[in-house]
């Protein structure tokens, strides 16, 4: 309990610079996660296959790699120069679109078909029924998975406090340094962690209850 | 992929999607021609920043940083099979203090972002006055982590086997531990092998995790050449060298899955699970990269 008291200036702080990364990398993972699904049910064959290269190469890179790239190599090449908190959204948001994507694809797959031809028959064309007959569906079909993969967003967020963003996977070098006992301070980072876990896990549950669809 | 939500494209159609097909590679083009021109414009493509891949002794090196992630990956894997066969049999055992432990610790495990549990095992542990080092730390991380996925995953693939199989094996005199391991484990791992490999997929991925615990892995090598003045700091060429052995090392697993799941499907053996749903909840959450409460590999 002392660990946790004599140093709640770095707990707090810390935890809600986690919440901050995961929120706005939850919201840009979201939005360009569908684009994403989008880009893959879509009927030009090229835009598939964007969308299709992109997921393979991002599913199989290591999201420490990600970050490795964002923190070291970026800097070198003259674009714009990124606070590291920025490169730890880009970093988060770019990994997790691509799982973000096949959740809302796996999701417009289990729309019955009949619903886009029905859309079809009412002269609707691509975009109209995939934006309001198709996904409003599929995004309420697929609520677990997706909360799973924000949950899975907000521990990734640790590996931010690897790359210089003071968040709650680097609490540990701050409390080594001030010679408290690192064990007892990653131990109340884990109850954190399992709390915020918890609270995405309430949140799923209540979601799915709202949003189940009737078919 | 025979997705039909549009119609066969008509002539009209047909040209309009070439023009969409156009302006869409003209945009990708675009991106990728100015990230390779940045790169080349801050002299990431001279000759002198791609030197040390030439070099013998790097190469070996390299090798080795590949040998010490395929350690970790093979140690992680092997310990995460056993621990996920192990408390899924818990989490469906008959007795309910069993399957109380059982589920508290697999929740446990899949609550806790693995770079923590790495943290508690490197850095907590000597504090306890127990020595670690890096490996440790990084196999015991994967394997209660991955070991918690995959025990959901087994549990999930012998929930949905047909009852009669476990019904028969008690009527012929089976004891239940006997059911379980030589009846509903095996089918249940079967059903689920393409599952359980892109879970192996996550754990490969997170070895790189071992990078922030000072194991010398791939990534710890890359970013070690990468700061190397004796051959001008190459940091993007290696990431990109990494990048690449990365990528090639998970598609080499995920083809063995795709080979595997085609196989499973001819094979006379395999039994068409009757419980869709939990499939589903499996199936979905592959999708996703992970199983239930939250894996994609709790990190990378």
């Amino acid at each position: 309990m002392d660990v946790l008291l004599n140093n709640l200036d770095l707990f707090g702080p810390f935890f809600l610079t986690t919440i901050e990364l995961f929120a706005i990398a939850a919201v840009g993972s979201l939005v360009f996660g569908t684009i994403l699904a989008m880009l893959r049910v879509s009927p030009v064959p090229v835009f598939r296959a964007i969308g299709t290269t992109y997921v393979t190469i991002v599913r199989n890179t290591p999201l420490t790699l990600v970050f490795a790239f964002f923190v070291f190599a970026y800097p070198l090449l003259n674009i714009v120069k990124v606070s590291y908190f920025t490169a730890a959204v880009v970093s988060l948001t770019v990994y997790t679109s691509a799982f973000i994507c096949e959740v809302v694809r796996s999701g417009i797959n289990t729309v019955p078909v009949g619903q886009a031809e029905a859309g079809r028959a009412l002269g609707l064309n691509f975009g109209q029924i995939l934006g309001q007959v198709v996904l409003p569906q599929a995004l309420r079909s697929v609520v677990p998975p997706m909360i799973s993969t924000l949950i899975a967003l907000l521990k990734n967020s640790t590996i931010a406090g690897g790359f210089s963003v003071s968040e709650a996977g680097a609490i540990r070098s701050y409390i080594s340094e001030r010679g408290d006992n690192q064990m007892v301070a990653l131990l109340w980072v884990a109850l954190g962690f399992i709390i915020l876990v918890s609270v995405l896990s309430f949140v799923q549950r209540s979601l799915e209850k709202r949003w189940s669809v009737a078919r | 992929m025979n997705n039909v939500l549009f119609d066969v494209p008509g002539p009209k159609s047909r040209i309009r999607h070439r023009l969409y097909a156009v302006i869409g590679i003209v945009v990708v083009l675009a991106l990728i021609a100015f990230v390779v021109y940045s790169f080349y414009d801050s002299g990431q493509f001279t000759a002198q920043k791609w030197e040390w891949l030439q070099y013998a002794q790097v190469q070996s090196d390299l090798a080795s940083a590949v040998v010490a992630t395929l350690k970790a990956f093979a140690l992680g894997a092997v310990f995460a099979l056993i621990f996920g066969a192990v408390f899924a049999a818990g989490r469906l055992s008959d007795h309910g203090w069993i399957r109380g432990i059982s589920t508290a610790i697999v929740e446990f495990f899949r609550a806790i972002p693995l770079l923590i549990l790495m943290f508690l095992f490197y850095y907590g542990l000597p504090t306890l006055g127990f020595d670690t080092s890096p490996l440790f730390a990084v196999v015991l991380g994967l394997t209660l982590y991955n070991g918690s996925v995959l025990a959901e995953v087994f549990r999930a693939g012998v929930n949905s086997l047909p009852k009669g199989q476990a019904e028969a094996a008690y009527a012929l005199g089976m004891r239940k531990t006997q059911v379980m391991f030589t009846v509903l484990l095996p089918q249940a791992i079967r059903a689920m092998l393409p599952t359980i490999i892109s879970q192996l997929v996550v754990l490969l991925k997170d070895t790189a995790l071992g990078f922030l615990v000072t194991y010398p892995e791939l990534l710890y090598y890359a970013r070690y050449i990468g700061s190397q003045g004796a051959f001008a700091r190459p940091i993007v060429p290696s990431t990109i060298v990494a990048a690449a052995i990365y990528i090639v090392m998970c598609l080499l697993l995920t083809a063995l899955a795709t080979y595997l799941e085609r196989r499973n499907r001819r094979s006379k053996k395999h039994i068409e699970p009757t419980d869709r749903k939990a499939e589903q909840i499996v199936l979905g959450n592959a999708a996703g990269g992970q199983a239930f409460g939250g894996g994609l590999g709790g990190s990378s």
